[in-house]
């Protein structure tokens, strides 16, 4: 399977990256490149079996539902660019 | 003074016990070498004067009688783990200026146990690479060289930092992370001694996160009784990680030097890959006779699904690092590139901070996580995974104990050599390693003498789940028979 250059568009839209119109060409060889590498898995038969959920065998765990943490709003946007009163800024989404 | 630095962590450990040698004196002989090694890249932050007050409550409580299992050890920290109020920034532009409020489980106990961090170590970004060349601070330079050539060589990746500090004694251990390889193929690289726990034994939270079903981080250090000693105190049971193993974890060090008489070790025939070197081959002959010598017994396994291992792991890994990825926005921390909407900062923010490789491995994994591609990409590596992890769990129970085969296909490479026209080029350096990962078992690797360059050659074992010990008893073995290696001294 290969991608064309709309696909690798609208995945890299997808992705949220932004790509040049002089960046698509090598994008596409690139992503071909890895898709042909994995185009071998195609001999696997893997017929009934169960796709992998867990690496090791593990029950997940419960916990209580009690809060344990909190009231650190300065700690939490201590590391944004633009914030406001404990808010982080972003552009005007709504008009 | 100098002379410190070349000290294994267990024997400067003793030393500081025996209170021959002070915690500060140590960490200053590192800090004063790490200043003449700039020049290798190996660490990204120097944290010197934390370093010193560390070492300074060391000296206070072993002289109160009350020190810790790694009582004035100094450490290099991969800068994949958060550490409270210090620079983290996965070695990528996009954590520009990044400083966690919080310390990861791994390093917080590493510091419990009275380790002293010396800065924070390079690494390829987001630990996606194999020869620490995808770093936004630029490549690591290997302490080794050939002998037939000055050309300045790779340290491997992505715990690149990791193995070339520890290799150029610029620090008694580091601590690295392995998604694919990332701790054993450095390791290899360089003389060191590198091993991946079974997923789960260390806690991932606090580390930056690249493929959550797949990282686990462990050490890289000078000696398999070092190593032992640091992943006796990284490992454990964490509540913050509901992936973390809530079992027991042994003294590691107690398995150092235990017989390995009786003990089946596997040789898969399948790594026996196309195009396999002669000084590969005879390395892995060499590794079997050791562990022989020692009085294991060596027969013949077949793991059939290997093959498939490294390119189901470059859809799983780069599925799960696309969504692993989509955190940075710009908007909660690191770089923000202004745009004339959200999506337009995004899109932005993310084309700027991210290096090529990483969006490389965003777009795939967003491609074949994609509707009407999920099943065919996905699901179906998912698959193969279980497939591969039902080749190991049948060698192990027809009683083998461990698997031994070449840590890597080849010695250190130079720096730009590799994959520049082809990705897929580089990403092979892994074949031998990720196996592993896709199957969540423990690995490590140890030197086995050098090659015809006078460049190191690794040997890896791959243990049962939770069963590093035998790795460490088998390690140890290989260590004494193959002796120590260390870089000739040029930086």
């Amino acid at each position: 399977m290969s991608v064309d250059q709309a696909t690798v568009r609208r995945i890299a839209r997808l992705a949220r990256i932004a790509v040049t119109d002089a960046e698509v060409p090598k994008l596409q060889a690139e992503l071909n490149g890895m898709l042909g590498f994995v185009e071998q898995l195609d001999g696997v038969n893997v017929e009934g079996v169960e796709p992998m959920t867990s690496v090791v065998p593990m029950a997940m765990k419960m916990r209580h539902d009690v809060i344990t943490d909190g009231e650190m709003a300065a700690k939490v946007t201590a590391n944004a660019r633009e914030t406001e009163d404990h808010y982080f800024l972003v552009p005007k989404v709504v008009e | 003074m100098s002379d410190l630095t070349r000290l294994t962590l267990t024997e400067a450990r003793d030393l500081l016990t025996t209170r021959k040698v002070s915690a500060r004196e140590l960490t200053d002989a590192f800090l004063t070498a790490m200043e003449q090694a700039r020049g290798l890249n190996a660490y990204v932050l120097e944290t010197p004067e934390k370093a010193r007050a560390m070492a300074e409550a060391s000296d206070t409580r072993l002289k109160a009688g009350t020190a810790g299992a790694l009582e004035g050890i100094p450490l290099g920290i991969k800068d994949l783990f958060c550490t409270e109020g210090v620079r983290t920034t996965a070695c990528s532009r996009i954590l520009d200026g990044f400083v966690p409020v919080y310390e990861s489980t791994v390093t917080s106990r590493l510091w419990r146990d009275g380790a002293v961090m010396l800065g924070k170590i390079n690494n390829d970004e987001f630990a996606m690479g194999s020869s620490n060349e995808t770093s936004c601070f630029g490549p690591v330079v290997s302490p080794w060289k050939a002998t037939d050539s000055n050309a300045q060589l790779v340290p491997g990746g992505s715990s690149g930092g990791s193995s070339a500090a520890v290799a150029a004694d610029l620090c008694l251990g580091a601590t690295a992370t392995d998604t694919g390889g990332s701790i054993r193929q450095p390791a290899a690289f360089t003389g060191t001694i590198g091993i991946k726990p079974t997923y789960g034994r260390c806690s991932r939270w606090g580390i930056v996160a690249f493929a959550s079903s797949l990282d686990q981080a462990g050490p890289i250090a000078k000696t398999v009784a070092d190593c032992a000693a640091l992943l006796t105190s990284m490992a454990g049971h964490d509540p913050k990680d509901t992936t973390s193993a809530d079992i027991s974890v042994p003294d590691f060090s107690a398995a150092v030097g235990r017989s390995v008489k009786g003990l089946k070790i596997g040789i898969p025939k399948e790594y026996r890959v196309d195009g396999m070197s002669d000084e590969i081959e005879a390395l892995w002959a060499r590794g079997a006779e050791w562990l022989k010598a020692a009085g294991a017994e060596i027969v013949d396994v077949s793991l059939p699904h290997t093959k498939y291992a490294l390119p189901a792991y470059y859809i799983v890994a780069p599925a799960e690092a696309s969504s692993n990825l989509a955190r940075y926005d710009g908007v909660r921390y690191g770089l923000r590139v202004a745009g004339k909407d959200v999506i337009e900062q995004y899109e932005k923010t993310r084309a700027e901070g991210f290096g090529a490789e990483v969006r490389r491995r965003i777009m795939i994994g967003t491609y074949v996580l994609s509707a009407g591609y999920y099943d065919a990409y996905y699901i179906k590596a998912q698959k193969i995974r279980t497939l591969i992890k039902k080749d190991f769990e049948d060698v192990y129970a027809q009683g083998v104990d461990a698997i031994l085969t070449p840590a890597t296909p080849t010695s250190a490479f130079g720096i730009g050599e590799k994959g520049a026209a082809d990705p897929v080029e580089m990403y092979l350096n892994d074949i031998f390693t990720v196996t592993v990962n896709m199957a969540g078992l423990p690995g490590i690797a140890v030197p086995g003498g050098l090659d015809q360059h006078g460049l190191p050659l690794g040997l890896q074992l791959i243990g049962r789940p939770f069963d590093e010990e035998t790795l460490f008893s088998l390690g140890h073995v290989i260590e004494q028979a193959a002796g120590r290696v260390s870089p000739q001294k040029w930086w």
